[in-house]
């Protein structure tokens, strides 16, 4: 076999599993825009914050030991103990649903049936509102975040997968990294479980309902208020997974809420209200970059990455503007 | 005249009506400057079908959104089931088996009949989530009772042809007709229908009075209804509130409200005062 395609189906794998990640942040933007019609800027800090909390619950922080200690002239900072793995992320989601309850309940709705630019300027509020309040919560420190996930190549995938190479001296097997695998069982697992909520439990058919007309899920006694919390609670939670995968990988710290920006590349590609759109999209856009950095980066002095996504991404919009799965848009006359 | 009495009255046609489900009393609505409903008082008696007249920018669809919860009056009171009715959202109005058509269309463009249909179950459904995911078998059951009840509506609608068909590509005739089995599947006590059939060719209209004469009589069910042609109204009602510049100014049986003055001169369009 070819060392170019042998590496490049390494590469294409790689793009995979980055893709899906991409999937999972597209996928909180896209629940929230469904439902509400809100383009939620602060998903990322969203997840910063997820992640952030879920480190300072682990290592049993004091929230506001900062503010606490300035006030009252103390000097705490941890609890003392430490908390295990599962039962912190548990207390997480507890925390990001009273999040999404705080944020329906205070900000959105005063805001009802107000134009989108003014809830969108409302979650760029937010964004700086909950990245300050993390900040004040657990410090802005860079924390390594371990919750047991492996890290690290797989040996046994690349010692089973040397056989492929047919004699090609340079290749010692397929080189994936673990937290890449596992992030990527966890994301395909997260959709299924997402899926079968909204199509087979009753809080599922609301929200479904909601999403497709307000008006019409008010007069079948459907409470728009408690759906918007069901859908900010889901959003927070798939925001604690990408913050989680993120997280591990490379620290929490600022730059992870930037993750939303490799988003918004996938929601030009699948559309902004199609969950199959930024599944596939997410896969599109991650095995494009890195197949790209891989067959031209070298060629125009790398960094690709940075900018292949939204070049991609604005083509695609150019010929269909409605995204990869929604219909096509015939302006009546 | 109607021998109206507490406890009911008998229609012209011979149909027993009983006491008063639901009354409004003195209500009046403002929109900024605007006075859509002027101090307005009426009562809906239960197992009658109701209308709403008047000419256009009456008051009478707002007449209806207080009804169902979406706007709420600034004076007066709603009483139900002879209480006091406190201010209702949309979806408390609901859960009190009041179900409700709109004038505009408000179906799921992006789910078929049937998915629509079932949505108006939803408020039938249990919601603890623990329950859907563990214990299976109930959940089971009372899947195949809604599916059951909404097939049933469906046939009673005559509406077996399109049940798979998504409701976008529906023509709007067949549009209102989903909306009203959408409502009933619900099994309200009472039903809000705003102008179900306007819009519709003089076939579209016969089927949908004929509808709304059978879900009165096999259900029992009340309906207020506003309605522009006035042979339907003529046609189905008991009784016929009138109402023009947000006042009323008729009340009675279709016979009665044709022949009052005042009405007359409505909608001939004689000047105000
Ligand atoms: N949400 C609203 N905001 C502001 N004004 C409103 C609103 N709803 C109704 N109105 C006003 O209240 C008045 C009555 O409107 P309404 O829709 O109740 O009339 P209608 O009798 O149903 O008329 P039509 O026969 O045209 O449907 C109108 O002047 C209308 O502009
Ligand atoms: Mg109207």
């Amino acid at each position: 076999m070819p060392d170019a395609l042998l590496f490049g189906t390494e590469v294409f794998l790689n793009g995979l599993m980055a893709g899906v990640l991409y999937a999972l942040v597209a996928l909180g933007f896209v629940l929230i825009y469904k439902a509400s019609g809100i383009f939620n800027y602060a998903q990322g800090v969203m997840a910063l914050f997820a992640a952030m909390t879920l480190h300072g619950i682990m290592v049993g922080q004091v929230p506001f030991a900062h503010l606490i200690n300035a006030t009252f002239g103390t000097h705490i900072h941890h609890f003392g103990w430490e908390i295990p793995a599962l039962l912190a992320i548990v207390l997480t989601v507890i925390v990001m649903i009273l999040l999404a309850w705080l944020v329906q309940r205070y900000v959105f709705r005063h805001l009802v049936g107000q134009e989108p630019i003014i809830l969108f300027m409302a979650t760029i509020g937010l964004a700086y509102f909950l990245e300050g309040v993390a900040d004040l919560m657990w410090g802005s420190d860079i924390k390594t975040l371990d919750v047991g996930i492996p890290q690290g190549g797989s040996f046994w995938i690349e010692e089973n997968t040397q056989w492929m190479g047919m004699g090609n001296e340079n290749f010692y097997g397929f080189f994936l990294d673990k937290l890449d695998l596992v992030a990527t069982v966890i994301a395909a697992i997260l959709v299924v479980a997402l899926v079968l909520f909204s199509q087979y439990t009753k809080q599922g058919r609301a929200m479904r309902a909601v999403a497709d007309d307000h008006q019409a899920a008010l007069s079948v006694g459907i409470r728009l208020n408690s759906i918007w919390v069901l859908v900010w609670s889901v959003a927070g939670f798939v925001a604690l997974v990408a913050g989680i995968m993120w997280g591990s990988k490379s620290g929490v710290q600022f730059s992870l809420s930037l993750i939303a920006l490799k988003a918004l590349p996938v929601l030009m590609l699948g559309g902004f209200t199609s969950i199959p759109g930024a599944i596939v999209g997410g896969l599109i856009i991650g095995v494009g970059e890195k197949l790209f950095e891989f067959a031209v980066g070298p060629l125009v002095g790398g960094a690709t990455e940075n900018w292949f996504a939204y070049v991609l991404a604005l083509i695609f919009l150019v010929f269909r503007p409605q995204g990869l799965f929604g219909e096509k848009i015939i302006e009546r006359v | 005249m109607l021998d109206q009495t507490e406890d009911g009255y008998i229609t012209v046609d011979g149909r027993k009506i009983g006491g008063v489900v639901m009354e409004m009393k003195n209500i009046t609505l403002r929109f900024g400057g605007v006075v859509a409903i002027k101090d307005i008082s009426f009562d809906i008696r239960e197992g009658e079908i109701r209308a709403i007249i008047g000419p256009n920018g009456a008051g009478k669809s707002s007449m209806l959104n207080v009804i169902s919860g979406f706007y709420n009056p600034q004076e007066g009171e709603v009483w139900y089931h002879g209480k006091p009715r406190p201010r209702m959202k949309p979806f408390q109005v609901a859960q009190q088996g009041i179900a409700r058509t709109f004038q505009n269309i408000a179906l799921f463009e992006g789910m078929s009949v049937l998915d629509n249909v079932m949505t108006g179950r939803l408020n039938k459904m249990d919601g603890s989530l623990w329950k859907q995911a563990i214990w299976k078998g109930a959940a089971e059951r009372e899947e195949v009772e809604n599916r059951e009840k909404a097939e049933q509506i469906i046939d009673f609608l005559e509406i077996q042809a399109i049940r798979k068909t998504p409701v976008s590509r529906l023509p709007y005739g067949l549009k209102k007709r989903v909306e009203l089995a959408r409502a009933l599947v619900a099994e309200p006590k009472l039903l809000l229908l705003d102008e179900p059939m306007a819009g519709m060719n003089v076939e579209e209209k016969e089927d949908m009075s004929r509808f709304i004469l059978d879900v009165n009589d096999e259900f029992g069910t009340t309906i207020a209804l506003i309605e522009h042609d006035m042979g339907v109204v003529m046609d189905l009602s008991d009784r016929v509130v009138v109402m023009d510049y947000g006042k009323k100014i008729g009340d009675g049986t279709p016979d009665e409200v044709r022949n009052n003055q005042e009405v007359i001169d409505a909608y001939l369009g004689v000047a105000h005062d």
